[in-house]
C-alpha cells in the first residue's frame, strides 16, 4: 500500500512537470505584448486525477482484465464460402438500394470503393506480405487517368476504365521493379515516398493536371453508351430518361453508380479469391515464409512479388477511375497519406489476407464515421482507440484468414 | 572432362580478408554420389552456396552439362536442374505438406493468369497433374498420411524427407544435400542411405553431399573430396580417402 502511495505521488509530480507548460502557462496577447497567464488550477486537477488513478489502478485493472478474457471470440472466416449464402447476400446487395434512401445508397457506393481498394491492397499486404504505405498513389493514378482522358480526349468512363487499371498496373510494375529487392520497413518507406511523389506531381504539373484545383466536370458512367444526366449537352444524343420515358431523378444516377460499384467490387472479390487458390497465390504464401527456399526451388522472387504489386495496383486503378466518376471532380487533396493509412487499416482490421474480413472492415470504417458525424473532431482519436483495442483483443483481425487448403485423401 | 554433369574448376571465394574457398576443383558425373567432407569451417557449405548461386564466386568456373552457371542467381541455377536442401531444414512451415510439394512445381505448372482465373481446361489439367505428382512423391517418401498437416508440425526426420521430396519434384539432375543426416537417429540414417540409393537408381539423379557422418559418407559415396581451411586436400574413392595420410592428419591432428 505504501509502495502504491509512493508511486502515485511520483506520477502526480511528473504529471505536474509535464502538464505545466501545456495547460498551466497560457500565452495571452495584449496589444503588442505577449503575457504569460498561469492557470494553476488546471495543473492541480490533472495531478489529482493522475494521483487517484494511480492509487486505484489495481482495482481498475480487474474489470478490464475480465473484459479481455470475457470478450466473445468471433469465428475465423470460413475458407469455403457457402454458395447459397453468397448468392443471397449478392441478391440483397442488388435489391436494397431500390428501397434505400439516396444518402445511404451514396454511402454504400463509397463503401464499395473502399472494398475494392481494400481487396486490392489485401493482395499486396495480405497475400504477398509486402507492406505498401503508398497504395493511394495507384488510386490517384487510376483517378487521374480517367480524368485526364476525359479532359484531353473526351473519353467516357467505360473506355477509360481499362486504361485506368492498366496505367496503375504499369506504375506498380515500374515502381516495383527496383524496390521489391527491399524488405519490410525499407519497402514501406519507399512506397510511402512514392505515394507522396505522385501527389506532389499532381499538384505541380499544372499544365497537365490543373494543379491543386484538379479536374472537374467528369461525367458519370453511361448506361451502355447512353448518358445518364438531365440533358445530354450535345444535339441529337438522347439521355437515359428520355429513352426510357422515366422522369429524370438524381436518385437514378446514384443508384446506377451503386450498381456499377457493386459490379466492380464483385469482380475484384472474385479475382482475388481465385488468385489465392492459383499457383501464384501459393507462391506468394511460400515467398512470405521463406524466400531462400523459394529461390532454391527455381521460383523467381522478384517476378512473383511484382505480380502481387502490379495486380494490387491495378485494382487501385479501377477504384480510382470509379472514384473520379462518382465525385465528378479529382484533386490531389483526395490522395493524401491518410487515405493510404485508412486502406491499410481496413486490411489490418479485417484480418490480413481474409477477404470477408476486409469487406467487413471497409463497411465499418466507412459507415461508422458517417453515423458519428457529431463526433467528427474526435474521429482520428476514436480510430486510434479502435486500433489499440483491436491489437489487444484480436491482433489477427476481425475475421482472420483461414487459407483454403487443397486436401489429399490420406489412405 | 566431357562426361561430367557438374564441373567446378579453380573456384575461389573470398570474404574480405578471409579466403573461404581456395582453388577447389571437382566434377560430378551423372548418377554419381559425390561427397564433400572436412572439419567444421573447411568451406564446404561455401562451395555449396557458390554452386547453388547464393554467393557469386570471387573467381573460378562452374558449368552444368557444359553450360556455365557461374554467378547466376539461385533461381536460374535451379532451372539448370540443380536443387539443394539446407543444413537446417527450410520448409514452408505454415503450408501443408502437400502444398509444399505444389509450390515446388511452380515452374512446371500453368501459372498464367487468365487460364487460372477462368479455370480453363489447361489450368485444371495442370493442377490435377501437379496434385498427382505430389501424391506420388508422398507415397514414395511414406508421407502420405501427413499430406494435410502443416509442414512445421512434422517430426524432424519427416521434415528432412519432405525437403528431399520437395527438391525431387522439380525433376533435378543434381541433388545437393547439405548435411542430410544431421539430427537423425541411427535408424533414420539407414533409411536415408537407402533413400539416396533409390533416388540415384530409379530417377538417375546425381547427388552432391556434405556430411559429417562418416558411416553414411563412406557407405554411399562413389567419390569424396576432402577439404581443410578452404583448400582441397584430396579427391578419391572412400577407400583411398580413408587411407590417405593427409586426411588422417586433418581429422586427427599431427602426432
Amino acid at each position: 500500500m505504501a509502495n502504491n502511495l509512493r508511486n502515485a505521488f511520483i506520477a502526480a509530480i511528473l504529471t505536474g512537470v509535464i502538464v505545466t507548460p501545456v495547460f498551466g502557462l497560457q500565452l495571452v496577447r495584449q496589444g503588442a505584448r505577449t503575457l504569460m497567464d498561469p492557470h494553476w488550477s488546471n495543473v492541480l486537477i490533472a495531478m489529482a486525477v493522475v494521483f487517484v488513478g494511480q492509487l486505484l489502478r489495481p482495482w481498475l485493472a480487474i474489470p478490464f482484465r475480465r473484459l479481455k478474457s470475457g470478450l466473445p471470440t468471433l469465428p475465423a472466416a470460413p475458407s469455403q464460402g457457402n454458395k447459397w449464402l453468397v448468392l443471397l447476400i449478392i441478391a440483397a446487395a442488388v435489391i436494397w438500394p431500390f428501397f434505400g434512401s439516396r444518402s445511404s445508397v451514396d454511402i454504400a457506393t463509397l463503401v464499395l470503393i473502399y472494398v475494392m481498394l481494400g481487396l486490392g491492397l489485401n493482395i499486396v499486404v495480405g497475400f504477398a506480405g509486402l507492406l505498401d504505405l503508398g497504395f493511394v498513389g495507384f488510386y490517384a493514378v487510376g483517378a487521374y487517368t480517367y480524368a485526364l482522358l476525359y479532359h484531353w480526349g473526351g473519353w467516357g468512363f467505360w473506355e477509360a476504365l481499362p486504361f485506368a487499371g492498366a496505367m496503375a498496373a504499369l506504375f506498380g510494375f515500374v515502381l516495383g521493379f527496383p524496390v521489391l529487392r527491399l524488405r519490410g520497413d525499407y519497402l514501406a518507406i519507399v512506397t510511402l515516398g512514392f505515394g507522396e511523389i505522385i501527389r506532389l506531381l499532381l499538384i505541380n504539373l499544372n499544365w497537365l493536371t490543373g494543379g491543386p484545383d484538379g479536374i472537374s466536370g467528369i461525367p458519370k458512367p453511361s448506361v451502355f453508351g447512353i448518358p445518364m444526366a438531365r440533358s445530354s449537352g450535345t444535339e441529337g444524343v438522347r439521355t437515359f430518361h428520355e429513352i426510357t420515358g422515366l422522369t429524370f431523378q438524381s436518385q437514378h444516377v446514384v443508384l446506377w453508380l451503386y450498381l456499377m460499384a457493386l459490379l466492380l467490387a464483385l469482380i475484384t472479390l472474385f479475382v482475388s479469391t481465385r488468385l489465392k487458390r492459383m499457383p501464384v497465390g501459393r507462391a506468394w504464401e511460400a515467398l512470405r515464409e521463406d524466400e531462400i527456399a523459394c529461390r532454391s526451388l527455381g521460383l523467381n522472387p522478384t517476378r512473383i512479388k511484382l505480380s502481387a504489386f502490379t495486380l494490387g495496383a491495378m485494382f487501385a486503378g479501377f477504384g480510382g477511375a470509379f472514384f473520379a466518376a462518382r465525385q465528378g471532380l479529382v484533386n490531389p487533396e483526395s490522395f493524401t497519406f491518410i487515405e493510404s493509412a485508412l486502406i491499410l487499416a481496413i486490411v489490418v482490421l479485417g484480418g490480413m489476407g481474409s477477404q470477408v474480413g476486409v469487406i467487413l472492415a471497409a463497411i465499418l470504417l466507412t459507415v461508422l464515421p458517417e453515423l458519428a458525424r457529431g463526433f467528427a473532431e474526435y474521429r482520428m482519436l476514436m480510430f486510434g482507440l479502435v486500433m489499440v483495442l483491436m491489437m489487444m483483443w484480436r491482433p489477427q483481425g476481425l475475421l482472420p484468414m483461414k487459407r483454403p487448403h487443397v486436401e489429399l485423401q490420406t489412405k | 572432362m566431357i562426361d561430367a554433369l557438374l564441373n567446378v574448376s579453380a573456384l575461389c571465394m573470398r570474404f574480405g580478408g578471409l579466403l573461404a574457398v581456395d582453388n577447389v576443383n571437382f566434377a560430378v558425373k551423372p548418377d554419381e554420389v559425390f561427397a564433400i567432407i572436412g572439419p567444421n569451417g573447411a568451406g564446404k557449405t561455401t562451395v555449396f552456396n557458390c554452386v547453388g548461386g547464393f554467393y557469386t564466386p570471387t573467381s573460378g568456373q562452374i558449368t552444368m552439362n557444359g553450360v556455365s552457371i557461374t554467378g547466376l542467381p539461385s533461381h536460374r541455377v535451379a532451372h539448370h536442374g540443380l536443387v539443394r536442401t539446407f543444413q537446417n531444414v527450410r520448409l514452408f512451415k505454415q503450408l501443408t505438406v502437400l502444398e509444399n510439394l505444389l509450390v515446388a512445381q511452380h515452374t512446371q505448372v500453368e501459372t498464367r493468369l487468365l487460364p487460372g482465373l477462368l479455370k480453363l481446361k489447361s489450368y485444371r489439367q495442370s493442377e490435377a497433374d501437379a496434385l498427382e505428382r505430389a501424391a506420388q512423391w508422398l507415397d514414395f517418401m511414406g508421407l502420405r498420411e501427413f499430406a494435410n498437416r502443416e509442414a512445421g508440425n512434422l517430426a524432424y526426420g519427416h521434415q528432412r524427407r519432405l525437403e528431399i521430396a520437395r527438391c525431387m519434384i522439380t525433376k533435378p539432375r543434381l541433388l545437393m544435400l547439405d548435411e542430410p543426416a544431421a539430427g537423425l537417429n541411427p535408424q533414420e540414417k539407414q533409411d536415408l542411405q537407402r533413400l539416396i540409393d533409390r533416388l540415384r537408381c530409379e530417377f538417375g539423379v546425381a547427388v552432391l553431399l556434405i556430411e559429417h557422418d562418416m558411416g553414411l559418407v563412406m557407405g554411399i559415396s562413389d567419390r569424396i573430396l576432402v577439404m581443410e581451411h578452404g583448400k582441397p586436400i584430396v579427391t578419391g574413392t572412400p577407400a583411398e580417402v580413408r587411407s590417405d595420410e593427409r586426411v588422417i592428419k586433418a581429422y586427427l591432428g599431427e602426432e
